[in-house]
């Protein structure tokens, strides 16, 4: 079995553990083995800690064994998982993606990094991004192109592409992405996985490396909706470190579930049911090419209807001219499997939404401008070895160091702030941001949930945007909105397109909402049968040599 | 003539324990180069900040105490700049709703009666650090040997200290009233603890901005072009830069010139201001609100607690002298510009026992006039409060006549020797034996027959000659009224 141990979900391997079937050790083993049989196609990783992970498994796995009562140890010991490198880890590379930090090593770690490793959790490495998150198909990455582990001449989205791709490709159990406008999300959806961006203040940001403060946020990728709510729990909460994040209270979000617990008493075991079938996944997409018709899964819905009284909303404003054909029909018939589920379909309308675009490329390329002011050389960093005097040092290492997309944002938010545009581009966005948010306030205000695609598209092939920046923009059109309100969504599979590539369902919810898209997403999540399909990943690439290998804090 | 229009700002590090949004000791003077710091403060990736409420507590002690209305809801900004000292490539301020707003200080104006200085703006913000540029590599030498040589070193320890901006008015009009505006705020900064007011250390820091204007422009409600004048590192500092100004613009404007819009730097050792920058180079900070904190929301009665907590303020004290103390108003004004003098006076009155008005006139007369020509501060004086009160006693009590007494204050100061040490080491005790000075004054009579009979004969502005030979005789220390009375008797006898 061992050879197939990185198929599991965070909660089939936390069952395991406890009843001793396996260790952390093999579990963390097996992934490993898995990375260096198919990162060398999909490069979802930038740096690798393979000693510091399987001395934490050892450690975890001394922790299970000397347990009384293993079921009250926290999910996510001994669990291997990727972090995006905009999040720092101790003594670990943190490159952002970026020529300018390439040779980083953060001295601190965020937030989030202390509360994995207080659960005992296995981080295995650094995973690939869009330079410091600004991009939606991480070719911007000044290493390398991540590639879709449904097609590897395909985009994985971004920027969270290395996380959504790892997890797609089972090269960890689950990880951890930032979305400052769909960063999650959008390859979520792009590579079958379900992604959660939570309400702004959810999550510490401390020690995520700032894009747009007021947009960033940190959020889970995972193989299903058990593990998201499983690791979002992990990680919420307030920091004082951070004085944005929220006190308010976390919910049991596994619980919320609606039937983990009850169901079979052991928590995280919610599917033990079917737990075996990790070992039959191999043959998942050969065999079911037509599914995208979504009806074939509405065949295996459950009989009790699980959202009864869930009132969910469909905003005319998020189904528009130019979408992919069987993006809308996928989504649409993932609505309507939520009203056999019991939801009460309202549809809704955020007039604003067409402004969302505009507001986000001018509020975020502002806090942008100053957020990448820091990197000059000085202290860490990229310094280049020609500069004789220090405004020289100043131009040649930013020049030297930053990506065109990063150089185009950064003038793009330092114009928008300028004397003289200020009000008419900074301060206008900030005020239909206000509307924006409204637009949210009364829509949750008749509706629980609100239901919508993640991207207009599925992935787009490597280098088919990347010389146009609007219309790479536009694959964040159905996210940001979001971001610039502060509230909560998710991506949940929900079907393919002709060619076999997986399409996302967004659920929206309103702000500490996250419960209650989590217990959507898992209703539909357990009365279809999307998660069965795995992409195949072969391991006839060539060899690509960016990856690091580097032992970060034990 | 030109009349003069001086406004500043001046930047007052608080006294808190930390800096401003980080945990880092604040206590950074003579620490080792970059000490002090931690990943918020060097700007890491991924760092935020964290408001230091001590500091916000300190800014609206300032504030109340300069009679400014506190938000209740304000907002901190990035001003946007680059400089290696300067670690995120913005410093954290407050742009567009300040903390504290709209107050006033009250000084005395040039022409003797109490002037308001207002105070647009006190705000809160986060200092930089500090750049040292080393000269530039000699000719012929290698890097490697003076691997500092042409460069700029970096000290980040001072980078995120708390600092408070003041804001005043253009309500100045002379570089006297700007340097009595400055010891006064300087003497409610420390009476609220919240700055040490050691300008040499650059625990403030003093910008000035002054325009000239002739009655005309004045009476139109016009002003002249505005030259702000940085680097000055002494309250001297602030008044010498002044006057030069002054001097230099009026030239300027008499020669029928303009003014040009710049920034001039004082240079203390050539004594006059040169040019820093001009007005085309000046920069757009692209101020916007920090996302990173959220607004600082201050309750009313949180406020009003502070304001209960303030101690008694310059102007109250000086109200409190004249009340209960009988001090005229100006004696009151001046104990009170500076804490250190009041404190001094209190603590002399308090051993003195007697009226506060004696010892008042001993301060702000004798001992003032001591402090000036001495150049030194009250608190570098070599003896103690009730050791003046002394002296008045041994005024009070004849031992020595007013006049002894201030050359034994002289001899104070100079010393730090007790008054009835010097009284007695130089037998400077009054002559209060009326047989003692009959005795003199008879021999006086006696070889001046001439002057006698003159007197007698109606000429009696002869007395004071009498008196002054007596005080001539006794080498001063003569009990004047006793001589008076008996060189009167013996001669009208
Ligand atoms: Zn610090």
């Amino acid at each position: 079995m061992s050879d197939e141990l990185f198929r599991l979900t965070i909660h089939q391997a936390a069952g395991l553990l406890r009843r001793r079937e396996i260790t952390s050790v093999e579990l963390t083993q097996a992934v490993l083995e898995r990375i260096y049989a198919v990162d060398n196609a999909v490069r979802a990783y930038l740096s690798l800690m393979p000693e510091a992970a399987l001395e934490r498994a050892a450690a975890a796995d001394c922790a299970l064994a000397a347990a009384d009562d293993p079921a009250s140890l926290p999910a996510l010991l001994g669990i291997p998982l990727a972090i995006k490198d905009v999040i720092l880890v101790e003594g670990a590379p943190t490159t952002c993606g970026s020529k300018m930090l390439e040779d980083f090593v953060s001295p601190f770690e965020a937030t989030v990094i202390g509360k994995l490793r207080a659960a005992g959790a296995v981080l295995l490495g650094k995973t690939n991004t869009d330079e410091f998150a600004m991009g939606s198909s991480t070719e911007n990455s000044a290493f390398v192109a991540t590639r879709n582990p449904w097609d590897l001449s395909r985009v994985p989205g971004g920027s969270s592409g290395g996380s959504a791709a790892a997890v797609a490709a089972d090269e960890c159990l689950a990880a951890l992405g930032s979305d400052t406008g769909g960063s999650v999300r959008q390859p979520a959806a792009l590579c079958g996985v379900v992604g959660i961006k939570p309400t702004y203040g959810r999550v510490s940001r401390y020690g995520l490396t700032a894009f747009a403060s007021s947009l960033d946020q940190i959020g889970c990728l995972t193989k299903d909706v058990t593990d998201a709510a499983l690791l979002l729990h992990a990680i919420a909460g307030h920091d004082p470190l951070d004085s944005t994040s929220m006190d308010a209270p976390i919910p049991d979000y596994a619980a919320a579930l609606g039937l983990a617990r009850s169901e079979t008493g052991q928590s995280y075991e919610a599917r033990s049911e079917t737990g075996q079938s990790f070992g039959a996944l191999g043959l998942a997409r050969s065999e079911t090419g037509q599914s995208y018709e979504t009806s074939v899964a509405l065949a295996g819905l459950r009989p009790s209807q699980p959202l009864h009284g869930l009132r969910v909303g469909v905003p005319r404003e998020y189904f528009i001219d130019g979408m992919q054909p069987e993006v809308e029909q996928a989504v649409r018939a993932a609505i309507d499997a939520l009203v056999s589920l019991g939801a009460e379909l309202r549809e809704i309308s955020l007039p604003h939404t067409q402004y969302a675009l505009p507001v986000y490329y001018l509020i975020a390329p502002a806090e942008a401008s100053a957020n990448l002011a820091r990197y000059d050389g000085v202290r860490y960093g990229l310094r280049h070895p020609d500069a004789q005097t220090m405004w020289e040092g100043f131009k040649l290492s930013r020049g030297a160091g930053f990506g065109p997309e990063v150089k185009r944002r950064i003038m793009l938010g330092a114009y928008a702030l300028s004397a003289g545009y200020y009000d008419a581009y900074y301060l206008k966005a900030q005020q239909v941001r206000t509307l924006l948010k409204r637009d949210f306030d009364l829509a949750f205000q008749q509706v629980d949930v609100i239901a919508a695609p993640v991207s207009p598209t599925t992935a787009f092939r490597v280098g088919e945007k990347a010389d146009d920046p609007m219309s790479m923009y536009l694959a964040d059109v159905f996210t940001l909105s979001l971001n610039l309100a502060g509230n909560c969504g998710l991506s949940v599979p929900c079907g393919f397109d002709l060619q076999g590539l997986p399409i996302g369902l967004q659920l929206i919810g309103p702000a500490f909402g996250e419960a209650a898209i989590l217990r959507a997403a898992y209703a539909y999540e357990q009365a279809t049968d999307w998660r069965a399909r795995r992409p195949v990943v072969g391991e006839r690439w060539p060899v690509n040599g960016k990856r690091r290998t580097v032992n970060g804090k034990r | 003539m030109y009349h003069v229009v001086i406004g500043m700002e001046l930047h007052a590090q608080l006294q808190t324990q930390s800096k401003m949004f980080c945990g880092c000791s604040a206590d950074y003077w003579a620490a080792p180069p970059n000490s002090h710091v931690c990943p918020v403060c060097l700007a890491m990736p991924g760092v935020l900040p964290v408001i230091n409420a001590k500091a916000v507590e300190q800014t609206v002690r300032a504030g109340l105490a300069l009679n400014c209305q506190i938000a209740p809801f304000s907002v901190f900004a990035r001003k946007n700049y680059h400089y290696p000292d300067l670690p995120k490539g913005y410093q954290i301020s407050q742009y567009e709703l300040p903390l504290c707003h709209d107050g006033w200080l009250l000084i005395e104006g040039e022409d003797g009666q109490p002037k308001r200085i207002g105070i647009r703006r006190a705000h809160l913000e986060e200092d930089t650090g500090k750049s040292i540029h080393v000269g530039p590599l000699g000719p012929g030498s290698e890097r490697a040997d003076h691997p500092t040589d042409g460069a700029t070193l970096i000290d980040l320890n001072r980078a995120g200290l708390p600092l408070l901006e003041i804001v005043t008015e253009a309500d100045m009009a002379s570089g006297e009233e700007a340097y009595r505006y400055l010891v006064k705020l300087r003497t409610i900064l420390r009476t609220l603890g919240v700055n040490s007011g050691d300008m040499e250390k650059g625990a403030m820091r003093c910008e000035v901005n002054l325009s000239l204007r002739t009655a005309e422009q004045a009476a139109a409600g016009q002003y002249g072009v505005k030259v702000e004048v940085k680097n000055l590192n002494s309250f001297k500092a602030v008044r010498d830069s002044i006057a030069y100004e002054i001097q230099r613009q009026t030239a300027v404007l008499d020669g029928g010139r303009a003014v040009r819009q710049v920034t001039m730097g004082w240079d203390e050792n050539r004594r006059c201001t040169v040019v820093q920058r001009g007005k085309e180079s000046s920069e757009d900070y692209r101020y916007f609100p920090e996302p990173d904190l959220p607004p600082l929301e201050l309750s009313r009665a949180w406020v009003e607690g502070v304001r209960a907590s303030l101690p008694e303020l310059p102007d109250a004290r000086a109200a409190r002298f004249v009340r209960d103390c009988g001090l005229t108003a100006r004696d009151a004004a001046l104990l009170t510009v500076e804490r250190a003098v009041a404190d001094w006076f209190e603590a002399a009155v308090a051993a003195y026992g007697g009226a506060p008005r004696e010892v008042a006139n001993w301060v702000t007369g004798q001992l003032f006039a001591l402090l000036k020509s001495e150049e030194g501060d009250i608190a570098s004086l070599p003896f103690q409060p009730a050791e003046l009160a002394d002296l008045i006693r041994l005024v009070d009590a004849g031992t020595i006549n007013r006049n002894t007494g201030k050359k034994v204050l002289e001899q104070m100061v100079a010393t730090g020797q007790p008054p009835a040490a010097i009284v007695e080491a130089q037998g400077l005790a009054q002559l209060s034996d009326e047989a003692d000075l009959v005795q003199v004054i008879d021999a006086l009579l006696a070889a001046n027959p001439g002057e006698v009979a003159k007197y007698r004969a109606g000429k009696t502005s002869l007395l004071g000659w009498f008196m002054g030979q007596v005080m001539k005789e006794t080498r001063g220390k003569a009990n004047p009224d006793l001589v008076r009375r008996l060189v009167t008797q013996r001669l009208d006898g």
